[in-house]
């Protein structure tokens, strides 16, 4: 059994159809896996014996998928104790796909609140732990997705990334995330955050896995009128070497990225000179305004977040709490006795930070700010483009950080999102792949560290195919001490 | 920056009730990220258009074509109180 928990899904999947292995044993394999997380990971989990078998080019193949997309007749919550117990009516178009191709649901897994937070400490149903360090955060918003992949819970999962929510934790994790370019898969029953940043991806063990399910997800769907899938598909990655290929190393979100510590700059640095190894063409470049993506994000997401969640006031699903009586009007005291008693302190903050942006008097000095920011910050990208094909950065500044360390100050969580906030203000896809190990600054145990590559818009096929190159050349073999198996 | 009155202003718009702890706390860690998002004010941005959607979609069309939509009783489902079909509430007046 434990060597069904070392494949990747693309390997397990492989055997099932030559017959070496059957797809109920895969799914089984890993629904007891499941059954013994002490990470707090997963909300919901399917039992052993639920396989309906292998179909598809998926063979039946289990997948976790964040609690923020909708699976009709199981729990969606988001993270949020304003939907506890709520059954969606209809499943996502995302998970659909993936159903239709043959992947089966073994569970939905944890996050932070509505997706909003950095170390998946926001969740209304606890923390996530990460598996390389139980006292340590996975990273957030698509923790729980991280993390079980990461201890073996899961051979993938699909998260979604707003300002970094995949790329993040799968840094934090040791794992690969991708947040494709806007638009590539649709958002229909993806519980909303952030309307022009949301985009599903998938976390995997590697950059193969990877890309069959952005390759099963991807596309139009009538149901998202924002979704208009990936121009000529996607291939599966086969590059060994980068040869004939440019890189552009952005100073502000590597060498001077705020924060950045010292371990992840030594891996990166090695990174770097691994791509010129595999015979890229390294440079230097500017993306000047990245700087101000946390500025221009803190205000975007938070204004769209405002508007989305006005929707939980306690008329059509999910929680509600009772008017207090003589009041001027009973039904504005229904609302806010709801949303007071099912939003967390962060979704709070974030719907007031909206809420002020967006009001009155303010509108232009934020929110229209922001929006110009975001063209500057698109246009830095088109500019580096033209001398590079992929740029590459250290995916977090900062290795997995202790729980609570971060948890009293806001702002210090928002700067965990400085390397990966740019890419969605410019609709652009991103990746984070394993690519070392270093301590946190003032000791403490070896972490995963990710290395970040963005390309052009729709170019998810090429970066991939960079990504598996680096991937080999790397050869990330270590695992959490407490994975399964 | 902001003070508890345009806190509770700001809450008031939102539909939230804060406590009057919550309400302290609240206007020192706007305060706080306001100061770090008003940095965007040192960018000289005129003549700069604004981006609402970072992909370039022309109008987004369909048949207009009628189609059954999801049953009354599928949706009413998970409301907190359905009633003779619909959602129930509270009154909107005293």
């Amino acid at each position: 059994m434990s060597d069904v928990l070392e494949l990747t899904a693309a390997q397990a999947i492989e055997r099932i159809s030559t017959g070496e292995l059957g797809s109920d044993e895969y799914f089984d394999a890993y629904a007891e896996a499941a059954e013994g997380d002490e990470l707090g990971a997963y909300l919901w989990k399917a039992s052993p014996g639920a396989s309906n078998g292998g179909t598809g080019e998926l063979n039946g193949a289990p997948i976790a998928v964040k609690d923020i997309f909708c699976t009709e007749g199981i729990q969606t919550t988001a993270g949020s104790r304003i939907l506890e117990g709520y059954r969606p009516p209809y499943t996502a178009t995302a998970v659909r796909r993936l159903a239709e191709a043959g992947a089966q649901v073994l569970g939905k897994t944890n996050m932070d609140e509505f997706a909003m937070g950095s170390s998946n400490e926001n969740s209304g149903y606890g923390p996530v732990r990460n598996p390389w360090d139980t006292g340590r955060v996975p990273g957030g918003s698509s923790g729980g997705s991280a993390a079980v992949v990461a201890a073996r819970l899961a051979p993938w999962a699909i998260g979604t990334d707003t300002g970094g929510s995949i790329r993040q934790p799968a840094s934090l994790c040791g794992v690969v995330g991708l947040k494709p370019t806007y638009g590539a898969i649709s958002r229909y029953g993806m519980i909303a955050f952030a309307s022009s940043l949301d985009q599903c991806g998938p976390l995997t063990r590697d950059v193969t896995d990877a890309a069959v399910l952005l390759r099963v997800m991807e596309g139009r769907d009538p149901c998202d009128s924002t979704s208009v899938g990936i121009d000529g598909g996607v291939e599966l990655p086969s590059r060994t070497d980068l040869k004939g290929l440019r890189f552009g190393v952005p100073r502000e979100l590597a060498s001077e990225a705020e924060g950045i510590e010292d371990g992840v700059r030594e891996v990166f640095e090695r990174n770097v000179a691994l791509i010129s190894e595999l015979g890229a063409e390294v440079d230097e470049c500017e993306l000047p305004h990245s700087a101000h993506g946390i500025s221009a994000y803190y205000v975007l997401a938070p204004a769209e977040a405002s508007a989305n969640l006005a929707r939980y006031d306690g008329v059509r699903y999910g929680l509600r709490e009772g008017a207090s009586p003589g009041t001027e009007s009973e039904l504005v005291s229904m609302y806010e006795h709801t949303r007071s008693a099912g939003f967390g302190a962060e979704v709070k903050r974030r719907i007031m930070l909206g809420t002020y942006a967006l009001s009155s008097g303010y509108y232009d000095a934020y929110y229209g700010r922001a929006q110009r920011v975001r063209t500057k910050i698109a246009e830095d990208f088109s500019n580096a483009f033209e001398r590079f094909d992929y740029l590459v950065t250290p995916t977090s500044p900062t290795v997995a950080f202790e729980l609570g360390a971060r948890a009293e100050d806001p702002l210090a969580m928002y700067m965990s999102d400085y390397c990966t906030v740019p890419m969605p203000l410019a609709g652009l896809p991103a990746l984070s792949i394993p690519s070392g190990l270093a301590q946190p600054d003032g000791g403490g145990p070896e972490l995963p560290v990710g290395l970040q590559l963005v390309s052009p818009a729709f170019g998810e096929s090429g970066l991939l195919d960079a990504a598996h190159a680096i991937e080999g050349g790397i050869g990330f073999d270590a695992t959490p001490a407490g994975a399964a198996g | 920056m902001i003070d508890r009155d345009q806190v509770l202003h700001v809450a008031r718009l939102a539909r939230l009730e804060l406590t009057e702890a919550e309400l302290e706390k609240m206007a020192g860690e706007l305060s706080g990220i306001l100061d770090h998002v008003e940095r965007m004010n040192e960018l000289d941005l005129d003549g700069v258009e604004p981006t609402t959607h970072v992909v370039q979609l022309e109008n987004v069309l369909r048949a207009d074509t009628p189609r059954p939509s999801w049953p009354r009783e599928k949706i009413l489902e998970p409301a907190p109180d359905p009633d003779e079909g619909a959602f129930r509430v509270p009154s909107p007046q005293a």
